[in-house]
């Protein structure tokens, strides 16, 4: 062999491999670094970007604020403070969709149709709405509505899993695409429900759901409600992917078919049922859109969120109790973006990009988690060998 | 020695994170001689070999071609030097007849004639007494034929030190004899060969001197005149180990499972199993023999209910007569059912209707083993899945060739293993783990499982204790039959012996025993008789205490169809 051969290097600077486990408060430690990464390299991206910024470099606080003050404005006490309540009340919804594509999730059925499986329970509950708004009684109307989002919402999802268990179809595609239809429906009905041709269909005037009155403001005691419903149906969810034997199933399923098979599960079966469950959570969540907030609906009604908790329900690794944190991140960094927009007079986009780049570095984290990044060791040694 | 030392390595050292796959190892290869490298699985002898042939690069240490340093940085290095591997899979083109396959990367000067590469490859099988057509595509090709190309194709490149990593684990002995003629012949041409092997019959006769690796350390290379059995093994495993396989006259043997007639369709529509029958016996061990992908997964699935059957019985006879009725895996239905039939009778010998009675009451009577059977169960598992197999009572344990793909949950701890067959017990919709959870560390103490808890994902522990956990979960169904595909692939000798003995202990306990293996020796040694398949069709079932080897070998590659088209 020739003598450059020997001198050339031996192995590359650095190598990956993978870890064999990672201590959870190390993980824990790493996600957190990726989070004050993500906000140390928006401020540098904010401050190549808004001209306030480059005049008066002293902003930069201001901009770091305005993620607490996109959810809290005020210095009112907890009970009264509105702005700390509708991000309560957002997030609760981001969560209640994001626990209903988890069950799916875990058992590897990637369902990308939370959108329209969400907005077809708003319609469902609207739709009850519409017709029977006259003739049954506030609080009955208020049960059928949720009958009617539930229904909905679960038949959405149980048709693609449906044609996956029996045809092994692209279960990925197939809700995506169910997306699309359940927003052209919404289109239809808008167009027969509202003759004046302008296809928006203003409030109903129909009885609200039932409030706890924790506090004067009534806008409130509304997210109040939704909180509360969205947080005990997370401790549901945990308890049934966790200990029940539908759960233990879920798990099996998703991690391979074979041992399922194996074992005595009915595949078929357990696709059908989690995709039951998941559409009945988004019909839930649909419900909470359609009967808590909007008393109405349109095509916009879930606006994307369906998608944002294919997101929220990664990042917590598909455990409930983990994805209050990560919706409430993902609320913060939305209402930030907001107030970024308003603070620095800023077009709407560009608040995106640092919330981009923020789940970008919280992303990424996940790489350094799994992985572990070794540098050449005694690579000077060895080529001192080889030179010799 | 006179010989001249074709290539050495010294100080060979290599890491994969944390794990140190060799250590320091020293090692000298001569020309024209067979080294056998002897060692566990998992003690790197391919990760040695694989730093020759330019797979891998080593962290430390030096190897030397014909008394010169050389850097082999890639299998291109490797060929320049002319050292060619043979892979234990083969990366061979399907599509591409075997001398396609044997130019294939080959860089010459001038045109690409494929008349002389076919002329040359028939010279090289000539010179050493292979046999091959040059012509032939791969797909439609054996596996021992695909060993012929690989080898040649090494040779093709004018190799003259050949690596070959396990050759002999899918041939029959005929096949394997007629490698080592070939590999002798190799030898007498001066050509060095390094066999990479854990089966000991092989290294004492083909190979003149054997490494053995331990633990990724070479701890000697002896004179294989100078070697026996135990001496290697006792240098491989660090210790002394008893290589007998204890084996018992089978007692009161009563037939126990009876597959009839049994045909089977893949996916594809591909004929895998062709009217297959047999029987197997409470207490003894029916081995199954063939080359790999001869339909015995197939089979053993057939019997799990994991196939579809086209035509076919399997018969499970339950030695149920006077024996209490429980509720263990039968359900309430299945219980009224037999009723019905008039299958139960009480300890005085009077019928058991259960006319008018609640299910309390007839749960009541159950569970105080009041109702027992008339006669033995005859079940038909044919078209069962494996749950209603399990809920007509029948105690059915495999053991599938894939461990963590289909006998267990990877990313799962041993405690949630252990609840796949059983987290249905109870009428809560909630699972037990405590049960589960105390089966886990009996197994555990039991079986010498080495992991750091009950919890411990199942994929992280080592091949041996992965097949512990499965087979100890399949034992604790204490089933009335046990099937085990290849229950001792990747195992280490320890590890394997103490799989021998769980299911010579289940034999003796009653149990029926299917054992599908591929080291004929130890199906001989272990086994009480042996059903060998070929393509998916039963070629004889021979008494394991009286044939030999090579009788088995020729079932593995008999066919019946000729035969059959002739009557």
């Amino acid at each position: 062999m020739s003598e450059i051969k020997k001198n050339t290097v031996r192995e590359p600077l650095f190598h990956l491999a993978k870890r064999s486990s990672i201590h959870p408060a190390a993980a824990w430690g790493i996600r957190l670094a990726a989070v004050v990464i993500g906000f140390i390299l928006c401020g540098a991206a904010a401050f190549a970007m808004i001209e306030k910024l480059q005049q008066n470099p002293g902003k930069i606080v201001d901009f770091y604020e305005s993620f607490i003050k996109g959810i809290n404005t005020s210095n009112k006490s907890f009970l009264e403070n509105r702005k700390l309540w509708a991000f309560f009340k957002e997030t609760a919804i981001l969560l209640c969709i994001s626990l209903a594509v988890t069950p799916a999730f875990k058992m590897r059925f990637w369902n990308t149709g939370a959108e329209g499986q969400t907005l077809m329970g708003v319609l469902g509950a609207i739709g009850v709405a519409f017709y029977l708004k006259d003739s049954v009684p506030g609080w009955a109307l208020l049960l059928l509505m949720l009958v009617g989002a539930l229904v909905c919402g679960a038949v959405w999802a149980v048709i693609p899993a449906l044609f996956k268990a029996k045809w092994n179809t692209n279960e990925t595609l197939f809700t995506l695409m169910m997306n699309y239809v359940a927003t052209f429906l919404v289109s239809y009905f808008l167009v027969i429900w509202v003759p004046s041709g302008s296809s928006s269909l203003g409030k109903l005037d129909i009885q609200k759901l039932p409030v706890i009155p924790v506090s004067k403001t009534s806008s409130i005691n509304d997210s109040f409600l939704i909180t509360l419903i969205v947080l005990i149906l997370t401790g549901l969810l945990f308890v049934y992917l966790k200990y029940s034997k539908q759960g233990y199933e879920i798990s099996v399923v998703g991690e391979s078919v074979r041992t399922a098979q194996y074992s005595g599960i009915n595949v078929k079966k357990v696709i059908i049922r989690t995709m039951l469950v998941s559409g009945l959570l988004c019909g839930v969540a649909g419900y909470l859109i359609g009967a808590g907030l909007d008393q109405s609906v349109t095509t916009e009604s879930v606006g994307g969120q369906g998608f944002t908790a294919i997101m929220v329900s990664w990042l917590a690794k598909f455990n409930p109790l983990v994805m209050i944190l990560t919706s409430a991140l993902i609320t913060v960094l939305g209402a930030g973006a907001e107030q970024i927009t308003k603070t620095f007079n800023v077009r709407g986009a560009l608040p995106d990009v640092f919330v981009g780049i923020i789940l970008f570095c919280i992303i990424g984290s996940e790489f350094f988690i799994n992985y572990q990044i070794i540098f050449r060791k005694k690579a000077v040694d060895g080529e001192k060998e080889a030179v010799k | 020695m006179d010989k001249k030392i074709a290539l050495s390595m010294r100080g060979i050292t290599k890491r994969f994170g944390k794990v140190i796959a060799n250590h320091r190892v020293d090692l000298d290869v001569y020309e024209g001689e067979v080294l056998a490298i002897l060692g566990e699985n998992g003690c790197g002898k391919t990760t040695l070999m694989n730093m020759i042939a330019g797979i891998y690069f080593p962290d430390e240490g030096k190897i030397y071609k014909d008394g010169e340093e050389v850097v082999i940085r890639s299998p291109k290095d490797a060929f320049e030097l002319k050292i060619g591997m043979i892979h234990q899979h083969f990366k061979l083109v399907d599509l591409f007849t075997a001398a396609e396959n044997i130019v294939l990367g080959v860089e010459e000067n001038g045109r690409y004639n494929l008349k002389d590469v076919n002329s040359r490859v028939s010279e090289i099988a000539q010179k050493y007494g292979f046999h091959i057509d040059p012509q032939k595509k791969i797909y439609d090709m054996s596996v021992s034929e695909k060993q012929t190309v690989e080898i040649i194709k090494v040779l093709y490149r004018g190799a003259d030190i050949l690596i070959l990593d396990e050759p002999t684990a899918v041939l029959t002995p005929q096949e394997i004899e007629k490698l080592f003629r070939v590999l002798r012949r190799m030898r007498e041409d001066g050509k060095s060969i390094i066999i990479i092997t854990h089966k000991l019959h092989e290294v004492l006769s083909v190979s003149d001197r054997v490494a053995i690796l331990r633990k990724g350390e070479h701890i000697a290379t002896v004179n294989t005149c100078d070697a026996t059995e135990s001496s290697l093994t006792e240098m491989m495993v660090g210790q002394k180990v008893s290589l007998n396989i204890e084996r018992n006259r089978p007692w009161d043997p009563v037939p126990r499972l009876e597959v009839k007639h049994i045909n089977c369709r893949d996916a594809e529509g591909v004929q895998v199993l062709k009217d297959i029958s047999f029987t197997v016996n409470a207490g003894e061990i029916l081995g199954i023999a063939g080359i790999a992908g001869s339909g015995q997964k197939e089979l053993l699935e057939a019997i799990a209910g994991l196939q579809h059957l086209t035509s076919g019985e399997i018969i499970f006879n339950n030695p149920k007569k006077d024996k209490p009725v429980t509720f263990f895996h039968k359900s309430m239905r299945r219980v009224k059912e037999l009723a019905a039939q008039d299958a139960f009778h009480d300890q005085m010998g009077n019928p058991i209707s259960f006319q008018g009675m609640s299910r309390g009451q007839i749960r009541r009577q159950v569970s105080e083993g009041a109702v027992l059977f008339r006669e033995d169960e005859v079940i038909d598992l044919r078209h069962k899945t494996p749950l209603q197999i399990r809920e007509l009572g029948v105690r059915l344990s495999f053991v599938p060739e894939d461990r963590l793909g289909m006998g267990l949950v990877g990313s799962m701890g041993i405690t949630d293993n252990m609840m796949l067959r059983s987290y249905r017990k109870g009428h809560a919709g909630f699972v037990d783990r405590k049960k589960p959870k105390a089966l886990a560390e009996e197994i555990i103490k039991e079986l010498e499982v080495s992991t750091p808890g009950v919890n411990t994902p199942v994929r992280r522990l080592s091949g041996g204790n992965v097949q512990k956990v499965l087979v100890g979960r399949e034992i604790a169904f204490a089933p009335k039959v046990f099937m085990a595909a290849y229950p001792v692939r990747g195992l280490d000798i320890n590890s394997s012996y103490t799989i021998y003995r769980l299911l010579n202990r289940q034999k003796e306990s009653g149990v029926a025993v299917i054992f599908v293996g591929e080291d004929l020796d130890v199906l001989l040694a272990l086994c009480d008789r042996i059903l060998v398949i070929n393509s998916g069709e039963v070629t004889g079932i021979v008494d394991a205490r009286t044939v030999t080897k090579e009788e088995v070998g020729l079932l593995m590659t008999k066919t019946n169809a000729s035969e059959k088209e002739e009557a």
